[in-house]
């Protein structure tokens, strides 16, 4: 029993156990340094689990059996390529938005309430986490309950009264997904007795009619594709998004779609694909032009958008467009573009959330019109750097991480046969709107003439947003010059979702 | 480990540029001696290649089987050679023209011209045609802030334009391509004899070429050519040393690369699909010459030139002939020492006298000698009349068309040196000959005197270029010599 063979489990405990202590926290900076000690404390269990998953062949997955009571009567907790690189982008991405939200949150969340938030920010990263690594389908529901609850309070703290009301939106929507999540893991039980998602994959094909299976496909996709704003079910998220306290948007952009997304590639691909046929010409069927309209639609909206925030969330629903792209084309090369995707994009969105918060201090909370950051970049240069070179991953210039995703995705659709042309088309009309729609924010920044409020001094100049911005931004060009890792992991990924689990040995 | 060196050196220069801001003395010396340091470490490089060596430097691998590489061969050598030498040059004349016109923001402009040299340079070294892409883009996104120096509504709309075609024909074609190369022949490195060569044929292969040449907007071939007289609102400098030399050669030097390295001659030669291109540069060489005649402005009328002349390199590599190819090479050469010079000149006159109309230079040759005496020599290079450099590179270029048997191509070259003579000659007649008619005259004499020191060694290189061409020459016949050895 050493500490390291329990690092699956402290991964969600760290978190959950530390959330009722942030909330007993008094003074209330100790709160936030409770909290970032626990997400930063997931994050070395992430990477630590990450080393983990990287060992060995291909399809390495570290299992953990809760209480020790064996998979598939006990909870089995799963670690493989693809829940390290989720997990390595939920914990990073709730690290870096802490550490440079301080003041932005002591600012947008009234005194007394901020051990409380804290404690629902720990609920929501546990939550998140435990969806990700268990391998149990009724615990991915309970996970996703406790993050979408803990979510809901999280961004209802925006400082506009409007947080209300796009939370609620956003509480109807995740749980009517949530529901038919669960009416799907319900059908599934019924015909298979199982909750073990290999478990499942192993049993689905001995179930005694068809049917019920079917509609638990159905459901179980169209739950999670709400949760994860694929279009047309994205309407939650744009405001959702807008009206949080910067510092949640930071986080849950960076994350929560992509959780919903992790949960939807392994559902359908290690416990569905394999078992009933035609599935794989369904998913795609319906997925691959929802994702080519999401990925028009997103781009042309944010070309419109007016508030920065809201153009950020719809170049989002553009960007699970890629996302859900790669993985409708069913191939590995398409899965590890996916994969690779959701680190890439949640690296440029995460840092571009990051420069928001700064905006937020300068510029006031909400005054984050376009029309408001006019000549900001004069007076912020650091700041509008940082958002430049996120931009630039955002659009995939080369030598960010956006590149590398960008080609991987462009690679795996031109080996799509007569179709390869328009998905090609379709992904670089929509990397031109994106440059489009970035530069209406950025033009005018760096060279309309600022207003006068800016150019008074600052009373309190902090720079943990920035160094923390600078280290986001430093990481695109990073992983864009040196994209091993995330690579890695998402070509490893693909395997074991092209795989399937039992048909492991199949491989070349 | 030189190549990799010389692509830090310029980014490491921009960051002391930037720091040396204050002090306008200081940031001045950096950018001379990064510069000079360039040019020297570029030009140690020149022994080794000419003796047949390929120097690298690798900065560690981007995709499999795709490294960031940098490798130096004859091309690449010759246009870092020109691109590091007039930086010098073109930093001179920086420092009089930018304090004479009192511009603003001179620091990011020193900085964001270190970074483009950088990127040049990195362009000319790269070993595969990913390393160039990412420079491509780089240069592309660090010439903006220079573009849009000015910063007015009229500039913005310019640079945007600048910026649009630039990132949507990499982006949408440029890059489109890349990945196709690399689907098909599984690398991107630069290689003797191509390679695509039994992977891609007949009319996809046609495709293909046209995805290269319209995707690499900056060998402006029509109808992508329209940022680069939009570039013309940036500060004379930019367009001298970037819109005739770095940024435009870039271009052309990437088509001549890709048609030589990734098609390769013989293949491209074979298949005819790829007869296209001869036309499509005889085209923009007519139309831009035809456009250049009826342009008042006179730095939109040298952006037309450029465009026209760019296309003879184009079409030079397009007649697909070993002499062709080195022509092509000679002309990114003859036309960027006549081309400097020509903006050195316009940017001396608005410095000297704020004209920029062609119709106000009557007479100018006896106020400006200097200047004008250099503006005649590169219009005479333009030309192509001997004893200037313009003149060399148009007789390999003939001598590829004539083995070619290519008609077309020595047609247009016959039809557009005359168009030349028809809008420069007026230009050269009117400022020597013709009295002074141009109300508001000012007195003035000549621009600061580093505008005029730059724009006569520009002048002298381009009258030198026509005598001492046979480094350039022999560098050059490497490229080509396996070429001719297999098929004399």
């Amino acid at each position: 029993m050493t500490l390291a063979s329990q690092l699956p489990a402290l991964q969600v405990v760290v978190p959950l156990l530390t959330a009722p202590i942030a909330a007993a926290m008094r003074p209330r900076d100790l709160a936030w340094l409770v909290t970032c000690a626990a997400s930063l404390t997931a994050f070395a269990i992430a990477v630590a689990l990450t080393a983990g998953a990287l060992q060995g062949p291909a399809d390495t997955s570290l299992r953990y059996d809760m209480g020790g009571w064996p998979a598939p009567f006990g909870i089995a907790l799963v670690i493989d390529s693809l829940s390290a690189l989720v997990l390595l982008v939920i914990t990073g991405s709730s690290t870096l938005a802490l550490l440079a939200g301080r003041r932005a949150m002591a600012l947008d969340i009234e005194p007394h309430r901020q051990p409380l938030f804290y404690a629902a920010w720990l609920t929501a990263l546990a939550g998140l986490c435990g969806i990700t690594i268990t391998g149990d389908a009724f615990n991915i529901f309970v996970f996703m309950e406790i993050s979408s609850l803990a979510t809901y309070v999280i961004i209802a703290a925006g400082p506009e009264r409007r947080a209300l009301t796009s939370v609620f939106k956003y509480l109807i929507t995740g749980t009517v997904g949530a529901t038919f999540y669960l009416i799907g893991v319900g059908l599934i039980y019924m015909m298979t007795g199982t909750l073990n998602l290999e478990d499942m994959e192993l049993r689905i094909a001995e179930a005694p009619s068809r049917g019920p299976v079917l509609a638990a496909a159905g459901f179980i996709t169209v739950g999670l594709a709400l949760k994860a704003a694929v279009f047309p079910l994205h309407v939650w998220l744009p405001n959702a998004y807008a009206y949080a306290p910067h510092t949640v948007t930071a986080f849950i952009a960076a994350c929560s779609t992509k959780v919903a997304l992790y949960v939807l590639l392994r559902f359908d691909f290690m416990v569905l694909q394999a078992n009933l046929p035609e599935h794989a010409a369904q998913f795609a069927g319906y997925l691959l032009p929802l994702a080519l309209a999401g990925i028009l639609f997103g781009s042309s909206v944010a070309l419109f958008e007016t508030h920065l925030k809201r153009l950020l969330g719809y170049s989002s629903i553009a960007q699970i467009g890629y996302i859900v792209l790669g993985a409708a084309m069913l191939d590995r090369a398409g899965l590890t573009a996916a994969t690779l995707h959701m680190f890439n994009h949640a690296l440029a969105k995460g840092t571009l959330f990051l420069a928001v918060i700064a905006l937020g201090l300068r510029l006031g909370q909400a005054n984050l019109n376009l029309s408001n950051l006019w000549g900001v970049g004069r007076a912020m240069p650091w700041t509008m750097g940082a958002f430049t070179v996120a931009a630039a991953s955002l659009v995939g210039i080369p030598g960010t991480a956006g590149f590398i995703s960008k080609w991987y995705l462009v690679s795996a659709a031109l080996q799509q046969g007569p179709w390869a042309v328009v998905l090609v088309g379709v992904i670089l009309i929509s990397s031109l709107l994106a440059v489009a729609y970035l530069w209406r924010v950025l033009e005018p920044a760096f060279f309309a003439d600022s207003p006068a409020t800016l150019s008074e001094p600052i009373a309190h100049q902090s720079w943990a947003p920035l160094v923390i911005l600078w280290l986001a931004a430093a990481a695109n060009v990073y992983f864009g010059l040196a994209p091993q890792l995330p690579v890695e992991l998402a070509s490893r990924a693909a395997a074991i979702l092209t795989a399937g689990h039992g048909a492991a040995e199949l491989l070349p | 480990m030189t190549p990799g060196l010389a692509f830090w050196l310029p980014l490491a220069g921009s960051i002391l540029i930037a720091f040396t801001g204050r002090h306008p003395n200081i940031r001045e010396t950096v950018t001379l001696i990064t510069a000079g340091l360039l040019a020297a470490m570029v030009f140690s490089l020149l022994p080794d290649v000419l003796a047949g060596g390929r120097p690298e430097a690798s900065l560690g691998e981007l995709l499999p089987g795709v490294p960031l590489r940098f490798v130096v061969e004859p091309l690449g050598m010759l246009y870092a050679g020109i691109a590091s030498t007039l930086w010098i040059v073109n930093s001179i004349y920086s420092i009089g023209y930018m304090r004479g016109n009192r511009e603003k923001h001179q620091t990011r402009f020193y900085v964001c011209f270190a970074i483009s040299i950088a990127a040049a340079i990195g362009i000319a070294f790269s070993g595969n045609l990913l390393t160039l892409f990412l420079c491509y883009e780089m240069l592309t996104l660090s010439t903006y802030p220079l573009v849009a120096h000015k910063g007015d509504a009229d500039t913005l709309a310019s640079a945007r334009v600048y910026l649009g075609i630039l990132l949507a024909t990499s982006i949408g074609l440029f890059l489109p391509a890349i990945i196709w190369t690399y689907v098909a022949a599984g690398t991107l490195d630069f290689t003797q004899g191509g390679i695509l060569a039994g992977e891609v044929q007949g009319p996809l292969l046609g495709l293909l070429l046209a995805l290269y040449v319209f995707g690499i907007g900056k060998a402006a071939v029509m109808p992508v050519h329209r940022w680069l007289p939009a570039a013309m609102v940036a500060p004379t400098p930019v367009s001298a040393l970037l819109h005739a030399v770095a940024v435009v050669k870039a271009g052309v030097f990437t088509v001549v690369k890709v048609i030589v390295y990734i098609f390769g001659i013989d293949h491209l030669f074979s298949e005819p699909s790829s007869s296209w291109l001869v036309y499509a540069a005889a085209f923009t060489i007519i139309v831009a010459s035809v456009v250049a005649l009826r342009q008042t402005n006179l730095k939109r009328m040298l952006a037309y030139s450029t465009v026209g002349q760019l296309s003879y390199v184009v079409l030079a590599a397009a007649v697909l002939k070993p002499l062709s190819e080195v022509g092509a090479a000679v002309h990114i050469v003859a036309h960027a020492f006549g081309k400097i010079t020509l903006f050195f000149a316009a940017g001396a006159i608005y410095t000297a006298s704020k004209k920029t109309e062609i119709a106000e230079l009557a007479g100018i040759g006896r106020r400006m000698p200097f200047t004008m005496a250099a503006f005649t020599i590169g219009a005479l290079s333009m030309i192509g009349v001997p004893p200037t450099g313009g003149f060399v590179s148009k007789w390999y270029i003939l001598a590829g068309a004539f083995q070619a048997d290519n008609y077309t191509a020595i047609f247009t070259i016959i039809a557009s040196t005359v168009l030349n003579a028809a809008y420069f000659l007026p230009i050269v007649y009117a400022a020597w000959l013709m009295p002074e008619t141009s109300p508001g005259t000012k007195e003035h004499g000549e621009a600061p005197w580093p505008a005029v020191l730059a724009l006569c060694v520009t002048a002298l290189l381009t009258l030198l270029f026509f005598l001492f061409n046979q480094p350039v020459i022999d560098l050059e016949m490497q490229i080509v010599t396996p070429i001719l050895r297999s098929n004399p």
